[in-house]
Protein backbone atom coordinates (compact mmCIF):
# COMPACT_ATOMS: atom_id res chain seq x y z
CA UNK A 1 0.00 0.00 0.00
CA UNK A 2 1.31 3.22 -0.87
CA UNK A 3 1.93 6.02 2.15
CA UNK A 4 0.06 9.09 0.35
CA UNK A 5 -1.58 9.13 -2.58
CA UNK A 6 -3.19 12.17 -3.88
CA UNK A 7 -6.21 12.05 -6.58
CA UNK A 8 -6.58 14.60 -9.03
CA UNK A 9 -6.15 18.00 -6.72
CA UNK A 10 -7.74 21.32 -7.65
CA UNK A 11 -7.25 24.27 -6.16
CA UNK A 12 -8.25 27.60 -7.47
CA UNK A 13 -7.14 30.93 -5.59
CA UNK A 14 -9.55 34.01 -7.51
CA UNK A 15 -8.70 33.08 -11.27
CA UNK A 16 -5.96 31.14 -10.61
CA UNK A 17 -5.88 27.47 -10.84
CA UNK A 18 -2.90 26.77 -8.26
CA UNK A 19 -2.70 23.19 -8.87
CA UNK A 20 -4.22 21.18 -11.53
CA UNK A 21 -5.72 17.71 -11.30
CA UNK A 22 -2.38 16.74 -9.74
CA UNK A 23 -1.80 13.24 -8.96
CA UNK A 24 1.14 11.86 -7.10
CA UNK A 25 2.40 8.16 -4.92
CA UNK A 26 4.43 8.38 -2.14
CA UNK A 27 5.50 4.53 -1.56
CA UNK A 28 6.77 3.80 2.08
CA UNK A 29 10.58 4.42 2.72
CA UNK A 30 11.36 6.71 -0.28
CA UNK A 31 12.94 9.69 -0.24
CA UNK A 32 10.48 12.52 -2.82
CA UNK A 33 11.90 15.78 -4.13
CA UNK A 34 9.25 17.71 -5.58
CA UNK A 35 11.25 20.67 -7.49
CA UNK A 36 9.59 23.28 -10.17
CA UNK A 37 10.26 27.09 -10.56
CA UNK A 38 9.34 29.61 -8.02
CA UNK A 39 5.04 30.28 -7.87
CA UNK A 40 4.53 26.54 -9.49
CA UNK A 41 2.38 25.38 -6.78
CA UNK A 42 4.63 23.24 -4.18
CA UNK A 43 4.19 25.01 -1.17
CA UNK A 44 0.32 25.06 -1.69
CA UNK A 45 0.29 21.30 -2.57
CA UNK A 46 2.03 20.83 1.26
CA UNK A 47 -1.20 23.12 2.79
CA UNK A 48 -3.44 20.83 0.68
CA UNK A 49 -1.53 17.69 2.13
CA UNK A 50 -1.85 19.59 5.42
CA UNK A 51 -5.39 20.46 5.70
CA UNK A 52 -4.19 23.94 6.11
CA UNK A 53 -6.03 24.90 2.44
CA UNK A 54 -8.87 22.77 1.04
CA UNK A 55 -9.05 21.20 -1.96
CA UNK A 56 -12.21 22.35 -4.78
CA UNK A 57 -12.11 18.61 -5.73
CA UNK A 58 -9.61 15.61 -5.27
CA UNK A 59 -9.04 13.25 -2.22
CA UNK A 60 -5.84 12.64 0.09
CA UNK A 61 -5.02 9.13 0.86
CA UNK A 62 -2.83 8.74 3.91
CA UNK A 63 -1.88 4.57 4.78
CA UNK A 64 -5.06 3.95 2.97
CA UNK A 65 -7.11 6.33 5.16
CA UNK A 66 -9.13 9.17 3.12
CA UNK A 67 -7.81 12.22 5.07
CA UNK A 68 -9.71 14.88 2.75
CA UNK A 69 -11.77 16.12 5.50
CA UNK A 70 -9.58 16.17 8.88
CA UNK A 71 -8.52 19.11 10.29
CA UNK A 72 -4.51 19.33 10.32
CA UNK A 73 -4.07 18.63 14.42
CA UNK A 74 -5.82 15.13 13.03
CA UNK A 75 -3.30 14.78 10.43
CA UNK A 76 -0.42 15.34 12.07
CA UNK A 77 -1.77 12.70 14.79
CA UNK A 78 -2.11 10.29 11.88
CA UNK A 79 1.60 10.27 11.11
CA UNK A 80 2.55 13.79 8.97
CA UNK A 81 5.14 16.45 10.40
CA UNK A 82 6.37 19.07 8.49
CA UNK A 83 9.32 21.88 7.85
CA UNK A 84 7.98 25.32 6.30
CA UNK A 85 9.01 27.32 3.85
CA UNK A 86 9.27 30.32 6.18
CA UNK A 87 10.71 28.95 9.13
CA UNK A 88 7.81 28.85 11.76
CA UNK A 89 9.40 28.82 15.01
CA UNK A 90 8.25 30.13 18.27
CA UNK A 91 10.17 33.54 18.20
CA UNK A 92 10.00 34.58 21.17
CA UNK A 93 10.69 31.21 23.44
CA UNK A 94 13.92 29.92 23.89
CA UNK A 95 15.39 26.94 21.55
CA UNK A 96 15.15 24.77 24.60
CA UNK A 97 11.45 25.44 24.92
CA UNK A 98 10.52 24.62 21.38
CA UNK A 99 12.02 21.16 21.33
CA UNK A 100 10.42 20.37 25.10
CA UNK A 101 6.88 22.07 23.02
CA UNK A 102 7.60 19.35 20.58
CA UNK A 103 8.23 16.35 22.48
CA UNK A 104 6.48 17.26 25.18
CA UNK A 105 3.14 15.18 24.14
CA UNK A 106 5.39 11.85 23.74
CA UNK A 107 7.82 12.47 26.64
CA UNK A 108 7.59 13.38 30.20
CA UNK A 109 9.65 14.23 33.44
CA UNK A 110 13.56 12.93 33.11
CA UNK A 111 12.60 11.38 30.22
CA UNK A 112 11.46 14.31 28.06
CA UNK A 113 14.86 16.19 29.77
CA UNK A 114 16.53 13.29 27.95
CA UNK A 115 15.15 13.51 24.75
CA UNK A 116 15.50 17.28 24.88
CA UNK A 117 19.15 16.93 25.47
CA UNK A 118 19.56 14.17 22.63
CA UNK A 119 17.74 16.34 20.00
CA UNK A 120 19.88 19.41 20.86
CA UNK A 121 23.00 17.56 20.35
CA UNK A 122 21.72 15.98 17.01
CA UNK A 123 20.59 19.55 15.50
CA UNK A 124 24.15 21.01 16.76
CA UNK A 125 22.46 23.38 18.89
CA UNK A 126 23.68 22.90 22.57
CA UNK A 127 25.37 26.37 23.58
CA UNK A 128 22.10 27.75 22.02
CA UNK A 129 19.52 26.43 24.21
CA UNK A 130 18.99 29.10 26.26
CA UNK A 131 18.55 31.41 22.98
CA UNK A 132 15.18 33.15 21.93
CA UNK A 133 14.31 30.95 19.06
CA UNK A 134 14.16 34.31 17.10
CA UNK A 135 17.94 35.31 17.55
CA UNK A 136 19.05 32.66 15.40
CA UNK A 137 20.49 32.84 12.34
CA UNK A 138 18.44 31.68 9.60
CA UNK A 139 20.13 28.03 8.85
CA UNK A 140 19.55 27.62 12.51
CA UNK A 141 16.22 28.29 12.59
CA UNK A 142 15.57 26.07 9.59
CA UNK A 143 17.68 23.11 11.83
CA UNK A 144 15.27 23.81 15.04
CA UNK A 145 11.93 23.58 12.94
CA UNK A 146 13.58 20.25 11.40
CA UNK A 147 14.31 18.89 14.71
CA UNK A 148 10.71 19.94 15.73
CA UNK A 149 9.02 18.54 13.07
CA UNK A 150 11.00 15.29 13.83
CA UNK A 151 10.27 14.99 17.19
CA UNK A 152 6.96 14.00 16.40
CA UNK A 153 8.32 11.07 14.69
CA UNK A 154 6.37 10.99 11.54
CA UNK A 155 5.72 8.66 9.29
CA UNK A 156 5.73 11.03 6.30
CA UNK A 157 8.43 14.09 6.57
CA UNK A 158 6.95 17.13 4.57
CA UNK A 159 10.37 19.65 4.11
CA UNK A 160 9.87 23.09 2.43
CA UNK A 161 12.91 24.09 1.17
CA UNK A 162 14.95 22.61 4.22
CA UNK A 163 18.27 23.98 2.77
CA UNK A 164 17.05 27.36 1.93
CA UNK A 165 19.94 29.77 3.63
CA UNK A 166 22.59 27.15 4.53
CA UNK A 167 26.10 26.73 3.43
CA UNK A 168 26.87 24.09 0.70
CA UNK A 169 28.27 22.10 4.25
CA UNK A 170 25.86 22.61 6.17
CA UNK A 171 23.36 22.07 3.04
CA UNK A 172 25.03 18.76 2.95
CA UNK A 173 24.52 17.69 6.55
CA UNK A 174 21.14 18.41 6.19
CA UNK A 175 21.24 15.54 3.21
CA UNK A 176 22.75 13.30 5.27
CA UNK A 177 20.26 14.32 8.15
CA UNK A 178 17.48 13.67 5.97
CA UNK A 179 19.17 10.22 4.83
CA UNK A 180 19.73 9.31 8.40
CA UNK A 181 16.10 9.59 9.13
CA UNK A 182 15.29 7.40 6.12
CA UNK A 183 16.96 4.95 7.03
CA UNK A 184 15.18 4.78 9.88
CA UNK A 185 12.16 4.51 8.55
CA UNK A 186 11.10 7.93 7.70
CA UNK A 187 9.56 8.72 4.65
CA UNK A 188 10.33 12.23 3.03
CA UNK A 189 9.08 14.35 0.35
CA UNK A 190 11.14 17.83 0.24
CA UNK A 191 10.66 20.61 -1.90
CA UNK A 192 14.06 22.15 -3.05
CA UNK A 193 16.01 24.68 -5.43
CA UNK A 194 19.11 23.21 -4.50
CA UNK A 195 19.98 20.50 -6.83
CA UNK A 196 23.38 19.52 -5.18
CA UNK A 197 20.64 18.27 -2.51
CA UNK A 198 18.33 16.91 -4.90
CA UNK A 199 21.05 14.55 -6.11
CA UNK A 200 22.24 13.66 -2.93
CA UNK A 201 18.99 12.66 -1.45
CA UNK A 202 16.05 11.95 -4.01
CA UNK A 203 14.78 8.69 -4.91
CA UNK A 204 12.28 10.18 -7.26
CA UNK A 205 11.33 13.74 -8.28
CA UNK A 206 7.83 14.93 -9.82
CA UNK A 207 8.60 18.54 -11.59
CA UNK A 208 5.59 20.44 -10.75
CA UNK A 209 4.95 23.51 -13.39
CA UNK A 210 2.06 26.06 -13.28
CA UNK A 211 0.36 23.63 -10.71
CA UNK A 212 0.82 20.45 -12.95
CA UNK A 213 2.66 17.24 -12.57
CA UNK A 214 5.13 17.66 -15.40
CA UNK A 215 7.61 15.33 -15.15
CA UNK A 216 8.18 12.22 -12.35
CA UNK A 217 11.37 9.99 -12.69
CA UNK A 218 14.62 9.56 -11.15
CA UNK A 219 17.39 12.49 -10.57
CA UNK A 220 19.14 11.37 -14.08
CA UNK A 221 16.32 11.30 -15.81
CA UNK A 222 14.75 14.62 -15.22
CA UNK A 223 17.87 16.33 -15.56
CA UNK A 224 18.33 14.80 -19.05
CA UNK A 225 14.47 15.63 -19.91
CA UNK A 226 15.02 18.81 -21.83
CA UNK A 227 11.33 19.99 -21.14
CA UNK A 228 12.24 20.38 -17.79
CA UNK A 229 15.54 22.24 -18.62
CA UNK A 230 13.40 24.70 -20.65
CA UNK A 231 10.71 25.86 -18.06
CA UNK A 232 13.54 26.66 -15.75
CA UNK A 233 15.32 28.35 -18.46
CA UNK A 234 12.17 30.17 -19.96
CA UNK A 235 11.50 31.28 -16.12
CA UNK A 236 14.80 32.58 -16.42
CA UNK A 237 14.68 34.62 -19.15
CA UNK A 238 11.30 35.92 -17.78
CA UNK B 1 5.50 10.88 45.39
CA UNK B 2 8.09 12.59 42.57
CA UNK B 3 5.01 13.08 40.69
CA UNK B 4 3.72 15.40 43.79
CA UNK B 5 7.38 16.80 44.09
CA UNK B 6 7.39 18.29 39.80
CA UNK B 7 3.65 19.46 40.64
CA UNK B 8 5.86 22.07 42.70
CA UNK B 9 8.65 22.56 40.64
CA UNK B 10 6.20 23.67 38.05
CA UNK B 11 5.62 27.30 40.34
CA UNK B 12 9.18 27.66 38.39
CA UNK B 13 9.76 27.94 35.13
CA UNK B 14 10.05 30.05 32.11
CA UNK B 15 6.59 31.23 31.87
CA UNK B 16 6.61 33.04 34.97
CA UNK B 17 9.69 35.57 36.34
CA UNK B 18 11.08 34.60 39.74
CA UNK B 19 13.04 31.86 40.82
CA UNK B 20 15.12 30.35 43.17
CA UNK B 21 15.16 31.29 47.09
CA UNK B 22 15.57 34.79 46.61
CA UNK B 23 12.25 35.44 44.93
CA UNK B 24 10.36 33.52 47.42
CA UNK B 25 12.08 34.56 50.81
CA UNK B 26 10.95 37.92 49.11
CA UNK B 27 7.34 36.52 48.47
CA UNK B 28 7.14 35.17 51.85
CA UNK B 29 7.91 38.71 53.37
CA UNK B 30 5.40 40.53 51.63
CA UNK B 31 3.07 37.67 52.29
CA UNK B 32 3.63 37.95 55.90
CA UNK B 33 3.37 41.83 55.56
CA UNK B 34 0.35 40.99 53.92
CA UNK B 35 -1.21 39.00 56.89
CA UNK B 36 0.22 41.19 59.64
CA UNK B 37 -1.61 44.33 57.70
CA UNK B 38 -4.77 44.55 59.21
CA UNK B 39 -3.40 44.34 62.68
CA UNK B 40 -1.88 47.71 62.28
CA UNK B 41 -5.02 49.74 60.21
CA UNK B 42 -8.60 50.39 60.84
CA UNK B 43 -11.36 48.24 59.31
CA UNK B 44 -12.10 50.80 57.56
CA UNK B 45 -8.82 50.86 55.16
CA UNK B 46 -8.65 47.16 55.40
CA UNK B 47 -12.02 47.02 53.38
CA UNK B 48 -10.50 49.88 51.13
CA UNK B 49 -7.18 47.32 50.35
CA UNK B 50 -9.83 44.92 50.44
CA UNK B 51 -11.41 46.39 46.98
CA UNK B 52 -8.00 46.71 45.44
CA UNK B 53 -7.60 43.13 45.74
CA UNK B 54 -11.19 42.28 44.25
CA UNK B 55 -9.61 43.51 40.89
CA UNK B 56 -6.27 41.10 40.62
CA UNK B 57 -8.78 37.92 39.76
CA UNK B 58 -9.51 40.21 36.43
CA UNK B 59 -6.42 41.44 35.80
CA UNK B 60 -5.47 38.36 35.80
CA UNK B 61 -7.97 36.67 33.79
CA UNK B 62 -6.40 39.25 31.25
CA UNK B 63 -2.76 38.29 31.86
CA UNK B 64 -3.88 34.83 31.31
CA UNK B 65 -5.98 35.53 27.80
CA UNK B 66 -3.88 38.07 26.00
CA UNK B 67 -0.66 37.86 27.73
CA UNK B 68 0.31 34.12 27.67
CA UNK B 69 -2.75 32.59 25.25
CA UNK B 70 -2.10 36.17 22.59
CA UNK B 71 -5.82 36.84 22.29
CA UNK B 72 -6.91 40.57 23.26
CA UNK B 73 -10.30 40.09 25.19
CA UNK B 74 -12.30 42.99 25.76
CA UNK B 75 -14.98 41.20 27.04
CA UNK B 76 -13.75 40.16 30.74
CA UNK B 77 -15.86 42.65 32.50
CA UNK B 78 -18.94 40.71 31.11
CA UNK B 79 -18.23 37.67 33.05
CA UNK B 80 -17.40 40.30 35.93
CA UNK B 81 -21.01 41.15 35.61
CA UNK B 82 -22.63 38.33 34.91
CA UNK B 83 -21.16 36.82 37.89
CA UNK B 84 -21.80 39.39 40.06
CA UNK B 85 -25.77 39.88 38.40
CA UNK B 86 -25.41 35.86 39.35
CA UNK B 87 -24.51 36.05 43.14
CA UNK B 88 -27.21 39.29 43.46
CA UNK B 89 -30.14 37.07 42.50
CA UNK B 90 -29.18 33.70 43.55
CA UNK B 91 -28.33 35.33 47.44
CA UNK B 92 -31.73 37.56 46.92
CA UNK B 93 -33.72 34.60 46.41
CA UNK B 94 -32.16 32.15 48.50
CA UNK B 95 -30.35 33.73 52.18
CA UNK B 96 -27.38 33.32 53.70
CA UNK B 97 -28.27 30.09 55.77
CA UNK B 98 -26.28 27.35 55.82
CA UNK B 99 -23.49 28.52 53.69
CA UNK B 100 -25.43 29.68 50.62
CA UNK B 101 -23.46 32.64 50.03
CA UNK B 102 -20.69 30.69 49.40
CA UNK B 103 -22.35 28.04 46.81
CA UNK B 104 -23.98 31.29 45.37
CA UNK B 105 -19.92 31.95 44.71
CA UNK B 106 -19.20 29.14 42.92
CA UNK B 107 -22.57 28.67 40.70
CA UNK B 108 -22.21 32.61 40.01
CA UNK B 109 -18.66 32.01 38.64
CA UNK B 110 -20.23 28.39 37.28
CA UNK B 111 -22.55 30.62 35.01
CA UNK B 112 -19.88 32.88 33.65
CA UNK B 113 -17.58 30.20 33.06
CA UNK B 114 -20.33 28.52 30.83
CA UNK B 115 -21.47 31.84 29.26
CA UNK B 116 -17.69 31.65 27.97
CA UNK B 117 -18.15 28.06 26.75
CA UNK B 118 -20.96 29.11 24.63
CA UNK B 119 -19.04 32.53 23.30
CA UNK B 120 -15.60 31.04 22.92
CA UNK B 121 -16.93 27.92 20.95
CA UNK B 122 -18.71 30.05 19.04
CA UNK B 123 -15.45 32.84 18.67
CA UNK B 124 -12.76 30.01 18.28
CA UNK B 125 -14.18 27.27 16.68
CA UNK B 126 -15.49 29.54 14.03
CA UNK B 127 -11.59 30.77 13.90
CA UNK B 128 -12.63 34.49 14.82
CA UNK B 129 -9.05 36.13 15.95
CA UNK B 130 -7.13 38.77 16.19
CA UNK B 131 -8.79 42.58 16.16
CA UNK B 132 -12.27 40.70 15.21
CA UNK B 133 -11.79 38.95 18.89
CA UNK B 134 -11.66 42.08 20.17
CA UNK B 135 -15.16 43.45 18.42
CA UNK B 136 -16.76 40.64 18.99
CA UNK B 137 -16.03 40.33 22.67
CA UNK B 138 -16.03 44.33 23.82
CA UNK B 139 -19.85 44.25 21.27
CA UNK B 140 -20.80 41.30 23.65
CA UNK B 141 -19.93 43.23 27.01
CA UNK B 142 -21.93 47.08 26.15
CA UNK B 143 -24.71 44.90 24.83
CA UNK B 144 -24.93 43.11 28.08
CA UNK B 145 -24.62 46.69 29.76
CA UNK B 146 -27.25 48.06 27.73
CA UNK B 147 -29.56 45.36 28.41
CA UNK B 148 -29.19 45.48 32.22
CA UNK B 149 -29.50 49.21 31.90
CA UNK B 150 -32.98 48.71 30.27
CA UNK B 151 -34.71 47.08 33.44
CA UNK B 152 -35.93 49.23 35.72
CA UNK B 153 -39.59 48.26 35.49
CA UNK B 154 -41.17 45.77 38.49
CA UNK B 155 -41.25 43.19 35.44
CA UNK B 156 -37.91 42.49 35.33
CA UNK B 157 -36.77 40.53 38.10
CA UNK B 158 -35.94 36.62 38.73
CA UNK B 159 -37.42 35.54 40.89
CA UNK B 160 -37.88 37.39 44.19
CA UNK B 161 -34.67 40.01 43.16
CA UNK B 162 -35.44 43.10 40.86
CA UNK B 163 -32.86 43.75 38.00
CA UNK B 164 -33.56 47.72 38.81
CA UNK B 165 -31.99 48.80 35.47
CA UNK B 166 -29.67 51.35 35.37
CA UNK B 167 -29.54 51.66 39.32
CA UNK B 168 -28.47 47.90 39.67
CA UNK B 169 -29.41 45.76 41.86
CA UNK B 170 -28.16 45.99 45.86
CA UNK B 171 -28.88 44.56 49.39
CA UNK B 172 -27.66 41.17 48.77
CA UNK B 173 -25.74 39.47 52.04
CA UNK B 174 -22.25 39.12 52.04
CA UNK B 175 -20.43 35.90 51.98
CA UNK B 176 -20.73 34.25 54.96
CA UNK B 177 -19.24 31.63 56.36
CA UNK B 178 -21.50 28.41 58.34
CA UNK B 179 -19.85 28.32 62.02
CA UNK B 180 -21.46 26.38 64.46
CA UNK B 181 -22.96 28.64 66.95
CA UNK B 182 -22.87 31.92 65.29
CA UNK B 183 -22.19 31.90 61.57
CA UNK B 184 -19.01 34.58 60.03
CA UNK B 185 -20.44 37.17 58.07
CA UNK B 186 -17.55 38.26 56.18
CA UNK B 187 -18.22 42.10 56.12
CA UNK B 188 -16.00 44.55 54.06
CA UNK B 189 -12.89 44.40 56.59
CA UNK B 190 -10.78 41.95 58.14
CA UNK B 191 -12.92 39.07 58.21
CA UNK B 192 -13.00 39.65 53.57
CA UNK B 193 -9.06 40.69 53.91
CA UNK B 194 -8.52 37.50 55.09
CA UNK B 195 -10.39 35.43 53.11
CA UNK B 196 -9.65 37.32 49.44
CA UNK B 197 -6.14 37.65 50.57
CA UNK B 198 -6.23 33.54 50.68
CA UNK B 199 -8.02 33.18 47.63
CA UNK B 200 -5.43 35.22 46.04
CA UNK B 201 -2.61 33.65 46.93
CA UNK B 202 -4.04 30.76 45.87
CA UNK B 203 -5.07 31.69 43.05
CA UNK B 204 -1.71 32.99 41.69
CA UNK B 205 0.05 30.21 42.70
CA UNK B 206 -1.90 27.42 40.72
CA UNK B 207 -1.47 30.03 37.61
CA UNK B 208 2.00 29.64 38.68
CA UNK B 209 1.80 25.86 38.32
CA UNK B 210 -0.51 25.88 35.20
CA UNK B 211 1.42 28.04 33.13
CA UNK B 212 4.69 26.13 33.63
CA UNK B 213 2.93 22.97 33.12
CA UNK B 214 2.87 21.36 29.20
CA UNK B 215 -0.53 23.01 28.84
CA UNK B 216 0.99 26.50 29.57
CA UNK B 217 4.14 25.37 27.02
CA UNK B 218 1.12 25.41 24.56
CA UNK B 219 -0.93 28.14 25.47
CA UNK B 220 2.27 30.17 24.94
CA UNK B 221 3.17 28.60 21.24
CA UNK B 222 -0.37 29.56 20.31
CA UNK B 223 0.55 33.09 20.88
CA UNK B 224 3.84 32.98 19.17
CA UNK B 225 2.75 30.81 16.23
CA UNK B 226 -0.79 28.76 15.97
CA UNK B 227 0.03 27.57 12.68
CA UNK B 228 3.31 25.86 14.11
CA UNK B 229 1.70 24.76 17.04
CA UNK B 230 -1.10 23.53 15.40
CA UNK B 231 1.31 21.24 12.71
CA UNK B 232 2.54 19.82 15.87
CA UNK B 233 -0.56 18.27 16.58
CA UNK B 234 -2.20 20.35 19.19
CA UNK B 235 -6.43 21.27 18.37
CA UNK B 236 -5.16 24.97 18.73
CA UNK B 237 -9.19 25.83 19.04
CA UNK B 238 -9.53 23.88 21.69
CA UNK B 239 -6.55 24.91 23.89
CA UNK B 240 -7.97 28.64 23.00
CA UNK B 241 -11.61 27.50 24.66
CA UNK B 242 -10.39 26.05 27.59
CA UNK B 243 -7.87 28.94 28.25
CA UNK B 244 -10.87 31.36 27.48
CA UNK B 245 -12.82 29.82 30.28
CA UNK B 246 -10.58 29.68 32.80
CA UNK B 247 -10.16 33.40 32.34
CA UNK B 248 -13.81 34.15 32.52
CA UNK B 249 -13.94 32.00 35.82
CA UNK B 250 -11.19 34.11 37.04
CA UNK B 251 -13.14 37.70 35.64
CA UNK B 252 -16.27 35.80 37.47
CA UNK B 253 -14.19 35.39 40.89
CA UNK B 254 -13.51 39.35 40.93
CA UNK B 255 -17.12 39.87 39.77
CA UNK B 256 -18.44 38.03 43.05
CA UNK B 257 -16.16 39.32 45.27
CA UNK B 258 -17.18 42.92 44.32
CA UNK B 259 -20.55 42.47 44.59
CA UNK B 260 -20.57 40.86 48.19
CA UNK B 261 -17.85 43.23 49.02
CA UNK B 262 -20.19 46.73 48.22
CA UNK B 263 -23.26 44.56 48.16
CA UNK B 264 -24.22 46.01 45.13
CA UNK B 265 -23.81 45.80 41.34
CA UNK B 266 -24.46 48.25 38.44
CA UNK B 267 -24.90 47.73 34.64
CA UNK B 268 -21.79 50.05 34.41
CA UNK B 269 -19.51 47.66 35.91
CA UNK B 270 -19.55 46.58 32.11
CA UNK B 271 -19.33 49.91 30.42
CA UNK B 272 -16.58 50.81 28.42
CA UNK B 273 -14.77 52.75 31.05
CA UNK B 274 -14.82 49.09 33.21
CA UNK B 275 -13.66 47.67 30.36
CA UNK B 276 -10.96 49.26 29.35
CA UNK B 277 -9.19 49.92 32.95
CA UNK B 278 -8.12 46.10 33.00
CA UNK B 279 -6.38 46.16 30.25
CA UNK B 280 -4.58 49.56 31.40
CA UNK B 281 -3.88 47.97 34.47
CA UNK B 282 -2.36 44.61 32.70
CA UNK B 283 -0.08 46.49 29.99
CA UNK B 284 1.32 48.50 32.67
CA UNK B 285 2.14 45.81 34.26
CA UNK B 286 3.29 43.41 32.08
CA UNK B 287 0.97 40.97 30.53
CA UNK B 288 3.03 38.29 29.95
CA UNK B 289 3.65 37.37 33.71
CA UNK B 290 1.46 36.93 36.45
CA UNK B 291 3.72 38.59 39.23
CA UNK B 292 3.88 41.46 37.29
CA UNK B 293 0.14 41.48 36.59
CA UNK B 294 -0.26 41.78 40.19
CA UNK B 295 1.98 44.17 41.42
CA UNK B 296 1.26 46.28 38.48
CA UNK B 297 -2.25 46.02 39.37
CA UNK B 298 -2.01 47.11 42.66
CA UNK B 299 0.31 49.71 42.16
CA UNK B 300 -1.93 51.09 39.94
CA UNK B 301 -4.98 51.09 41.35
CA UNK B 302 -3.73 52.75 44.35
CA UNK B 303 -2.14 55.46 42.67
CA UNK B 304 -5.54 56.04 40.79
CA UNK B 305 -7.36 56.42 43.60
CA UNK B 306 -4.99 58.85 45.41
CA UNK B 307 -5.85 61.28 41.99
CA UNK B 308 -9.17 60.27 42.60
CA UNK B 309 -9.54 62.99 45.75
CA UNK B 310 -8.68 65.53 43.28
CA UNK B 311 -11.17 64.44 40.87
CA UNK B 312 -11.54 61.40 38.76
CA UNK B 313 -11.44 62.84 35.50
CA UNK B 314 -7.43 63.98 36.14
CA UNK B 315 -7.12 59.81 37.01
CA UNK B 316 -8.20 59.15 34.77
CA UNK B 317 -6.09 61.16 32.29
CA UNK B 318 -3.10 59.67 34.40
CA UNK B 319 -3.99 56.37 33.30
CA UNK B 320 -4.08 57.61 29.57
CA UNK B 321 -0.88 59.06 30.09
CA UNK B 322 0.77 56.12 32.10
CA UNK B 323 -0.53 53.56 28.94
CA UNK B 324 1.00 55.49 26.42
CA UNK B 325 4.42 56.09 28.81
CA UNK B 326 4.28 51.80 28.88
CA UNK B 327 3.77 51.62 24.86
CA UNK B 328 6.64 54.26 24.73
CA UNK B 329 9.27 53.13 27.25
CA UNK B 330 9.02 49.51 27.89
CA UNK B 331 6.04 47.90 25.83
CA UNK B 332 6.06 44.59 28.04
CA UNK B 333 5.01 46.12 30.97
CA UNK B 334 6.89 48.58 33.09
CA UNK B 335 6.64 46.23 36.23
CA UNK B 336 7.64 43.43 33.99
CA UNK B 337 10.82 45.72 32.76
CA UNK B 338 12.11 46.54 35.94
CA UNK B 339 12.15 43.03 37.23
CA UNK B 340 13.77 41.95 34.53
CA UNK B 341 16.23 44.86 34.77
CA UNK B 342 16.96 43.83 38.47
CA UNK B 343 17.25 40.42 37.89
CA UNK B 344 20.36 41.27 35.30
CA UNK B 345 21.94 43.27 37.91
CA UNK B 346 21.24 41.13 40.64
CA UNK B 347 23.21 38.43 38.31
CA UNK B 348 26.26 40.87 37.33
CA UNK B 349 26.53 41.24 41.15
CA UNK B 350 26.84 37.80 41.92
CA UNK B 351 28.93 37.53 38.99
CA UNK B 352 31.50 40.18 40.71
CA UNK B 353 31.21 39.06 43.79
CA UNK B 354 32.22 35.42 42.43
N1 LIG C 1 -3.11 32.15 0.06
C1 LIG C 1 -2.95 32.49 -1.23
N2 LIG C 1 -3.83 33.31 -1.85
C2 LIG C 1 -3.68 33.64 -3.15
N3 LIG C 1 -2.70 33.20 -3.91
C3 LIG C 1 -1.77 32.38 -3.37
C4 LIG C 1 -1.85 31.99 -2.00
N4 LIG C 1 -0.80 31.17 -1.72
C5 LIG C 1 -0.11 31.06 -2.88
N5 LIG C 1 -0.68 31.78 -3.87
C6 LIG C 1 -0.22 31.85 -5.25
O1 LIG C 1 -0.23 30.54 -5.76
C7 LIG C 1 0.91 30.33 -6.57
C8 LIG C 1 1.67 29.13 -6.09
O2 LIG C 1 2.27 29.48 -4.83
P1 LIG C 1 3.19 28.47 -4.03
O3 LIG C 1 3.62 29.16 -2.80
O4 LIG C 1 2.48 27.19 -3.90
O5 LIG C 1 4.42 28.30 -5.02
P2 LIG C 1 5.78 27.51 -4.81
O6 LIG C 1 5.86 26.50 -5.88
O7 LIG C 1 5.92 27.04 -3.44
O8 LIG C 1 6.84 28.67 -5.11
P3 LIG C 1 8.25 28.98 -4.42
O9 LIG C 1 9.27 28.09 -5.06
O10 LIG C 1 8.51 30.42 -4.76
O11 LIG C 1 8.12 28.77 -2.96
C9 LIG C 1 1.69 31.62 -6.60
O12 LIG C 1 1.33 32.34 -7.75
C10 LIG C 1 1.21 32.33 -5.36
O13 LIG C 1 1.26 33.72 -5.56
MG1 LIG D 1 7.06 27.51 -1.86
Amino acid sequence: MSLLELRKLNKHFGGLHVTNAVDLTLEPGEIHCLIGPNGAGKSTLFRLILGEHHPGSGEIFFAGENITALKSFARIHRGLSVKFQVPGVFKGLSVRQNLEIALQSRHRGAELEAEISRLLGFLGLESEQAQMAGNLSHGQKQWLEIGMAISLRPRLLLLDEPTAGMSPEETHMTGEMVQHLNADGMTVLAIEHDMAFVRQVAQRVTVLHLGQVFAQGSIDEIVADERVAAIYLGQAHA
Amino acid sequence: MTGFVSFFRRLEGPQTVGRGPAFWSLFAIVLAIGLAYPLFSDGYTVGNTVYFFVWVFIALSLCLIWGYGGSLSFGQTAFFGIAGYGYGVLTLNFGAAYGFTLIAFVAAVAIAALFAVLLGYFMFFGRIAGVFLGIVTLAVTLMLERFMAQTAGPEWHIGSARLNGFNGMSAMPPLTIPWPGEPIVLFADVGLYYFVLGLLVFVYLALRILMNSSFGNVIVAIRENPERAEMLGYDVRKYQLITFVIGAALAGISGVLYTAWGQYITPSSMGMTAAALPLIWVAVGGRSDLTSTVVGTLVVLAAFQALTIYGSQYALVFMGVLLVLTVLIAPNGLVLGAMNWLGRLAARLTRRAS
